[in-house]
């Protein structure tokens, strides 16, 4: 197969670019063979030998601000798409391809310094290479009292992470929040520091985040107006303790009672984590006799069923962190909030003291949420799991809302045949403030029909969710414009807000266009 | 055999324990180069205790007939596992040359392929 190029790009315009590339980052960094280019598919392709998987024509990786100054501009004159990467691992949302066949990967995982971490205010400024592990381990060999707050997949980019605004566990969890401060690449070369970076020689660039005149720093979250060469997180001063009560109730219906309670608990700040309501008929191992009357029986002898096993309909897991006193001050708080739902129970679950010695970590299954970053979540899919995507609906915090989109999204997968409870359980979480998102997992496979199938799936569910007002948070490269078609109120005003913005900033079009379904001028037509 | 002939052997000895030996270092080295590449990028998923989604595969892949963390296998070869890392397995994907070098990927092999044990 031959490589791809640009599109619009002839081929010695373009080996005059890969040269010109190569001057500015050395040889060695520009890869233009098939061997070096195919390690930028996505390895969770949902195209898996379909003509319309989007394939790199090259990859060229930076390893100081200057040299992505410099390939933009080379790009600029060219007119060559840059398809951004930090760490490449934004894996179930694409990884490190691009959006666009013929793209450059502009991969920044070489600049992977920790530029600063500041203990006594808790804030570290980093590269866009650096992993959560990379500063785990630097907080943990400087035995450094911070904690970080990693995503589940722990190999993911800080900055990447945040600019797609992914969450994690603990207080700091919604990562785009938790930033302060950029560096940003403008299409022309221009470097622009935003928030108190603007001022030369700033003292508070990491401290305060609004600087001074319009605050701009969400343009450059899910967006292609800029390339991030530095950014900067709060971190968390490492608690004293950790500890999660769940709250179990018996009754379908006590969905309601159960999410005003955590909706009081959450927004007053006495939870301060991410919380995850559970259906309990949805997970723990397999029973067939459940599986049966989850399919063929009433809700109440569902009930009965789940009374009789000891187990609740529904749960809700409370994670505190903080001074051992409040947190148990803070649970007692809780649990009075949900007393009044008869037949509540609650549950103490283990409590940690930090540091953590070795023989504890070793214990904990997954320890993330205590600002560990691991790899557990690529278990998922079971032992051979060939990938996945997401499907992932943010849902307003209402019991209302969490029966109303559980039936809505089975009767889709009814609609498409699918048995059942086909559907896999639905974690409803609170990585993010005032809202539940619902993470639906997508398997991947080396089958092309039952890849067109979850497509097929996907593409329904994006509909359905948008005809019910509720919109994705984020989503896999393939699906980028259908997200994007759902946010259409006053005729698109919002996304032809970003494409004038686009037109302005970045003229010739080369910044992952189509990156959220915002496209340059030049391939609108052929694409929105 | 001469005099002359017996010094040449034993000399000839002397140099080939001599390269033996460094060879042997030289790998140690390598290994040991190896092992901390290995413990960077492969062991949060194929290293031993809880939540290792590649000792887990290995575990339901092969039962007990071989072992489940990686770093005790003694069957790896150097082309299966560079097809590993650049193509990837199961849900492990591609690792691209500005994660893991060639040179590194050079290293891990040399830690996994390491004799004596």
């Amino acid at each position: 197969m031959a490589r791809p190029l640009p599109p619009g790009v002839s081929r010695p315009d373009f080996s005059q670019a890969l040269s010109q590339f190569a001057s500015v980052v050395g040889k060695e960094w520009v890869f233009s063979s098939d061997e070096d280019v195919d390690l930028y598919r996505d390895s969770y392709s949902p195209f898996w030998h379909e003509d319309e998987e989007r394939i790199p024509a090259a990859a060229v990786a930076p390893d100081r601000v200057e040299q992505v100054q410099q390939i933009v501009r080379i790009a600029g004159k060219y007119k060559i798409p840059l398809w951004t990467i930090s760490t490449g691992k934004n894996l179930g949302y694409g990884g490190s391809a691009p959006n666009i066949t013929g793209s450059v990967v502009l991969d920044l995982k070489r600049m992977n310094r920790i530029l600063e971490v500041n203990e006594k205010n808790h804030y570290a400024l980093v590269e866009p290479g650096v992993s959560y592990f990379d500063l785990y381990r630097h907080i943990q060999e400087k035995r450094l009292k911070l904690w970080i707050d990693p995503p589940d997949p722990g190999w993911g980019s800080l900055i990447g992470n945040a600019l797609e605004r992914g969450g994690g566990y603990t207080p700091m969890r919604d990562h785009f929040d938790a930033h302060c401060g950029m560096e940003v690449v403008l299409a022309n070369g221009d470097v622009v520091r935003t928030g108190m970076g603007a001022l030369p020689n700033a003292k508070t660039w990491q401290q305060y985040k609004y600087g001074f005149g319009p605050y701009l720093d969400g343009m450059f979250s899910q967006s292609n107006f800029g390339v991030v060469t530095k950014m900067g997180f709060w971190l968390l001063p490492e608690p004293e303790a950790y500890f999660s009560g769940t709250v179990s109730v018996p009754k379908h219906d006590d969905i309601h009672a159960l999410v005003d309670g955590l909706a009081h608990v959450l927004n007053s700040g006495v939870v301060q984590g991410t919380t995850s309501v559970l259906n309990t008929a949805s997970f723990g191992p397999p029973d067939p006799e459940l599986a049966r009357i989850r399919v063929g029986s009433s809700t109440g002898d569902l009930e009965r069923y789940l009374a009789q096993k000891g187990l609740g309909y529904w749960t809700v897991d409370l994670p505190f962190y903080g001074p051992a006193k409040v947190i148990a001050a803070q649970w007692e708080y809780a649990k009075e909030r949900f007393a009044a739902i008869p037949g509540v129970q609650f549950r103490d679950g283990a409590i940690y003291r930090f540091p953590l010695n070795e023989s504890d970590l070793a214990k904990i299954p997954n320890p993330v949420p205590l600002g560990i970053p691991s790899l557990t979540t690529f278990a998922i899919g079971g032992p051979f799991s060939q990938g996945h995507m997401w499907f992932s609906p943010i849902i307003p915090m209402t019991g209302d809302a969490v029966i109303e989109a559980t039936k809505v999204f089975e009767q889709v997968y009814k609609d498409l045949g699918n048995p059942a409870g086909a559907l896999p359980g639905l974690p409803i979480w609170s990585f993010f403030a005032r809202a539940f998102v619902i993470i639906y997992f997508f398997p991947v496979e080396h089958d092309i029909e039952r890849n067109r199938r979850s497509r097929e799936i996907f593409r329904r569910l994006v509909k359905v969710a948008a005809d019910h007002g509720w919109g994705e948070y984020r989503t896999h490269t393939a699906f980028m414009d259908d997200i994007a078609s759902a946010y259409s109120y006053n005729n698109r005003a919002l996304w032809r807000l970003h494409e004038t913005l686009k037109d302005a900033l970045d003229p010739n079009g080369i910044l992952a266009p189509g990156k959220n379904g915002v496209w340059p001028r030049r391939l609108r037509k052929a694409n929105a | 055999m001469n005099c002359a002939s017996i010094a040449l052997v034993t000399l000839s000895a002397l140099l080939a324990a001599r390269g033996v030996t460094a060879q042997t270092s030289t790998s140690a080295a390598a290994a040991e180069r190896g092992k901390q590449v290995y413990d960077k990028w492969c062991t949060p998923c194929h290293g031993s205790g809880e939540g290792k989604p590649g000792t887990i595969s290995a575990q339901a892949l092969y039962k007990g007939s071989k072992p489940a963390v990686l770093a005790e296998r003694t069957d790896l070869t150097a082309a299966g596992i560079k097809t590993a890392v650049r193509s990837g397995v199961y849900i492990m994907p591609r690792f691209r040359k500005t994660e893991v070098s060639d040179a590194e990927l050079d290293a891990i092999v040399a830690y996994l392929t390491r004799t004596p044990r």
